[in-house]
């Protein structure tokens, strides 16, 4: 090996282990910046939650003065101002899916393994970027959507401050929900590899299954409070007037519930990631 | 540098790999042969750790790739040119995987330099032409600067030019001290840059030798002899332990015996010779001859004989 004559990078080598984990993040980070489909489903998610938050807000004071005085009892003005979230989680949904099957579609992951073959570090750095990226957007999103929303509430002087009772919990607890629910995307990507099938499986758990669990003897309600969308949700939509309600798990307890979701399909995801080949 | 031992991989049903075993040795080219379908890129994957062995192991420099830290610096491969996201640069493709191992930016720019795609380095790579996305692969192979390096297929679906520049690369790589370990359906190919080659057929390995020795080990070698008792030299050979066939032009092809013996033979009998040529295989006929059963097999002829496997100074399996 005659070194000296070639421009070397070999003889840089001077990072510790300890790097090791830093450098895959640096790595993840290249990736995700420079994917055209990071930027358009992001600027997707805030355009739905900012503009849908606003239309509902607009709508709901253009009927102000048709509502029943029930309805304007249980209204929950830090919800409705983030009602756009909900249509955001296709967006999200499609960005978590993406960063791995992404890969797994165009060859690129044997290109990854081979240079990092400590697989299980690629997917915890795909894991730590693709949060961080989508829980700084969708909560600067969130925030801009409760205070444009708000702005339109007080015409009728229902609105709220940021600083009322879990108004800053609905905020960003819906910016935590749509990045776990990127999460459990990402892990079915993982465990699925194709896009399409990974996102069919995205709709399925959070749509298609809540109507299914619909069909269930009376009995067996009980279980739908604890079905992946359900127990998200319940952190966006239990105000203080839907504190007594039984159909919906305490908001904290929910998010907890939907996180185990996520943590199950990206624990089958790394087994997975680690057994199969590439 | 590379050790396979044993190695296996089943499909289901198929076996891809069957109980191969080979060495790539350091500082030379080694070609790895077969026919499409003989499981070289199987092979290949084995060794890079992407996919696992169904038995037996592979190792570089005695350690399974997968415990390799920050493989690039050890170990540059380019299994399939297509093997990137084609929404990404050139230049954030190589940064992104030069980051995963701790390789500076620097070198980034300088293989884009090596490899002829600084010009490019901001277009997405799924714009790229074949010998572009080639080019881009052999990058990522060189950007940690390794001894080792293994490519699958470099030439195939290249232009003339594209041919010449991986032809190149290789030679000059192996000139700078480092192992090259290149697959190839083409023994055309590897005559031109190879030191050894490794062939294999159905997965099996058929020969794994110097280029030199398979030439001269092939069946397909020969001494022409031309002389006005033809006959005379063909009983004289056969007597000898030869055996020959007339061409078709007269001459005399003799098998089992050298020039030398037969010459002297004829000269002790007092035979006049007017030629007296050793016949060596070209690199082509050798290999076509060593893989001709496992081609047949896959062709869905089935052969009944034994493969013919001609005797070499290498190791044969």
């Amino acid at each position: 090996m005659t070194a000296a004559q070639v421009p070397t990078a070999a003889r840089a080598r001077t990072q510790p282990w300890g790097h090791d984990f830093l450098n895959v993040l640096k790595s993840e980070w290249t990736k995700i910046r420079s994917i055209r489909s990071t930027y358009w489903t992001l600027l997707t998610a805030a355009v739905l939650t900012i503009g849908l938050s606003a239309i509902v807000c607009a709508v709901f004071v253009a009927q102000f003065s048709h509502l029943k005085a029930s309805d304007i009892a249980t209204f929950n003005a830090s919800s409705t101002s983030l009602t756009g979230g909900i249509l955001a989680q296709f967006a999200i949904a499609v960005f978590g899916v993406l960063v791995i099957t992404g890969e797994y579609a165009t060859g690129m992951i044997r290109t990854t393994f081979a240079a990092v073959p400590q697989r299980l570090n690629v997917l915890w750095a795909k894991v730590v970027v693709f949060s961080v990226v989508t829980f700084g957007v969708t909560s600067a999103a969130c925030f801009v959507a409760f205070f444009i929303g708000q702005g339109i509430l007080s015409a009728k002087h229902i609105g709220v401050s940021i600083g009322a009772p879990n108004a800053v919990r609905t905020v960003i607890g819906t910016a935590l929900y749509l990045t776990v629910l990127g999460l459990l995307s990402l892990g079915l990507g993982v465990v699925l590899r194709k896009t399409a099938g990974a996102i069919c499986a995205v709709v399925g758990v959070l749509f298609v299954v809540p109507v299914l669990a619909g069909f269930l003897p009376s009995s067996l309600d009980a279980i739908q409070k604890f079905l992946p969308s359900n127990a998200g949700q319940a952190i966006i939509d239990s105000g203080p007037h839907q504190a007594g309600a039984t159909a919906q798990l305490a908001p904290w307890v929910g998010m907890g519930v939907f996180a185990l979701y996520a943590v199950a399909v990206l624990t089958i995801g790394a087994l997975r990631i680690e057994r199969r080949d590439a | 540098m590379i050790e396979a031992r044993g190695l296996t991989k089943h499909y289901g049903a198929t076996v891809a790999v069957d109980d191969l075993s080979f060495e790539v040795h350091g500082g030379q080219v080694t070609g790895f042969l077969g026919p499409n379908g003989a499981g070289k890129s199987t092979t290949l994957r084995m060794v890079m750790g992407l996919d696992a062995p169904t038995a037996g192991a592979v190792t570089i420099n005695g350690q399974p790739y997968t415990s390799l830290r920050n493989p690039l610096f050890h170990v540059g491969a380019m299994l399939e040119a297509g093997a990137l996201h084609d929404g990404r640069s050139a230049f954030n493709h190589l940064w992104s995987i030069a980051q995963s191992n701790g390789i500076a930016r620097k070198r980034v720019t300088e293989v884009l330099e090596i490899v002829g795609l600084a010009s490019v380095a901001k277009r997405r790579a799924g714009q790229f032409s074949m010998g572009m996305g080639q080019r881009l692969g052999i990058g990522v192979a060189l950007l940690g600067d390794p001894e080792l390096l293994i490519f699958d297929e470099p030439v195939n679906g290249l232009d003339p030019d594209g041919i010449i520049w991986i032809r190149n690369l290789m030679r000059s790589l192996a000139a700078e001290g480092r192992t090259v370990f290149v697959s190839s359906h083409l023994m055309s190919e590897m005559a031109l840059t190879a030191d050894s080659v490794i062939v294999i057929g159905k997965g099996k390995l058929l020969a794994e030798t110097s280029v030199e020795a398979l030439i001269h080990g092939s069946a397909q070698n020969f001494v022409r002899v031309r002389s006005s008792r033809i006959d005379a030299i063909a009983k004289l050979c056969e007597v000898n332990g030869g055996a020959s066939t007339v061409e078709a032009d007269g001459a005399l092809a003799v098998t089992g015996l050298t020039a030398k013996a037969i010459g002297d033979l004829a000269a002790a009998k007092g035979i006049a010779l007017h030629e007296l040529s050793p016949q060596d295989a070209s690199l082509e006929e050798a290999y076509m001859e060593l893989t001709r059963d496992s081609v047949e097999y896959l062709a869905g002829v089935p052969g009944s004989r034994a493969p013919v496997v001609p005797p070499m100074k290498g190791k044969v399996a």
